[in-house]
């Protein structure tokens, strides 16, 4: 699936509007653990997570995800924003909590792989 | 007589990936020495090797240089330890090392973790994930830092990232820190209303600098008959006349 269209489908707030979305999001991954996702996020998912802080966005770019969704509208540090934008990083933030997002990204389709 | 001592407990070096790399130990010292700080302690993520050569400047400008490290538990919490001594804090890391998450730093993704002699000459760069986190939770942290006779402080409690409170919602009534810490973004009369729960605990205030202008951005007055690390450990304890002071 095209992140574009993951976002549409989602009605994501996109935060780096400056980032190319045409790219594919291979799965999901859920956590708030920044090491878990270090050892367990594979290339090309999308990350859910409430953490906003900058290291966010050098963990998305290390493991090459697709890009960053913040559940509950949290809104990202004007630091983590710079870095995304730096990093093309696409960050978006959903008004959903993980477990509907999750359930959501679960029902387009996407799996934790 | 104790007379007062400023001190900011809290402070990296080049060798954290997400310090800056001006942050060398002879920048360091200069610029404590240049705000009139006593003493200084080096708290770089999950590692030490950065300090010795910190301590040796300090000595030349009368800055005591407390050997210290920022552990990051499996909760991804934040705990500095300070200690008595360079082989002190060699014995903690050796553990942190053990414990730490496997993997290799990516200097694109986290930043270069840079090891520098007196000369600010580039020695060696660390490989480890020093970024990521240890299998060690907070209590086996704290018991390794006392095992050490170290001082176990929990990092920041007034950050979302990375604070206890942040992370876990409270601190646990049980957990045996020596001193709680308290970042430059909370004003005083802010923290003492939002944490007025944890004010059994002392309580310090220091910069957490990752570049120079940060340095002794926050730092806390001791009460001391020397700048010395077992004076420390009295003040934080309020014990024969040593106390913290704001």
């Amino acid at each position: 699936m095209e992140l574009q269209d993951l976002i549409n489908s989602l009605s994501l707030e996109i935060k780096t509007p400056e980032l190319d979305l045409h790219r594919e999001v291979t799965g999901g991954y859920a956590s708030d653990l920044l090491s878990d996702v270090i050892g367990n996020a594979q290339k090309g998912n999308i990350w859910v997570t409430l953490q906003i802080h900058l290291n966010i966005i050098a963990v998305a770019s290390l493991k090459e995800l697709s890009g960053i969704i913040l559940v509950s509208n949290r809104n990202p540090d004007a630091d983590t924003l710079k870095k995304a934008n730096a990093e093309n990083v696409p960050l978006m933030t959903s008004t959903l909590p993980t477990f509907d997002l999750v359930g959501k990204l679960y029902a387009l389709g996407l799996r934790c792989r | 007589m104790p007379v007062e001592f400023r001190a900011d407990l809290h402070i990296h070096t080049c060798l954290s990936p997400c310090a800056d790399l001006f942050m060398t130990p002879r920048n360091i010292i200069e610029k404590a020495a240049s705000l009139g700080i006593n003493i200084i302690a080096i708290c770089d993520h999950n590692s030490a090797e950065n300090i010795a050569v910190t301590h040796d400047l300090g000595k030349y400008r009368g800055i005591t240089v407390i050997p210290g490290m920022e552990i990051t538990s499996s909760e991804e919490v934040h705990i500095l330890g300070l200690f008595s001594s360079l082989d002190r804090v060699y014995d903690m890391q050796e553990q942190v090392y053990q414990h730490l998450q496997p993997g290799e730093n990516d200097e694109d993704a986290f930043g270069m973790q840079v090891v520098v002699n007196e000369e600010d000459e580039v020695l060696d760069f660390n490989k480890r994930l020093l970024i990521g986190s240890t299998d060690l939770s907070i209590d086996q942290v704290v018991a390794l830092i006392h095992s050490f006779q170290g001082i176990a402080i929990a990092s920041h409690i007034d950050r979302e990232g990375f604070g206890i409170i942040g992370q876990l919602g409270f601190i646990p009534a049980e957990t045996g820190f020596d001193a709680l810490e308290i970042s430059s973004r909370t004003p005083e009369e802010k923290a003492i209303e939002t944490f007025i729960t944890y004010r059994s605990f002392p309580w310090i205030t220091s910069s957490d600098a990752h570049q120079l202008e940060d340095i002794g951005k926050k730092t806390v007055g001791l009460h001391m008959n020397h700048a010395t690390f077992e004076e420390l450990c009295l003040a934080l304890r309020g014990s024969e006349g040593r106390k913290i002071v704001t």
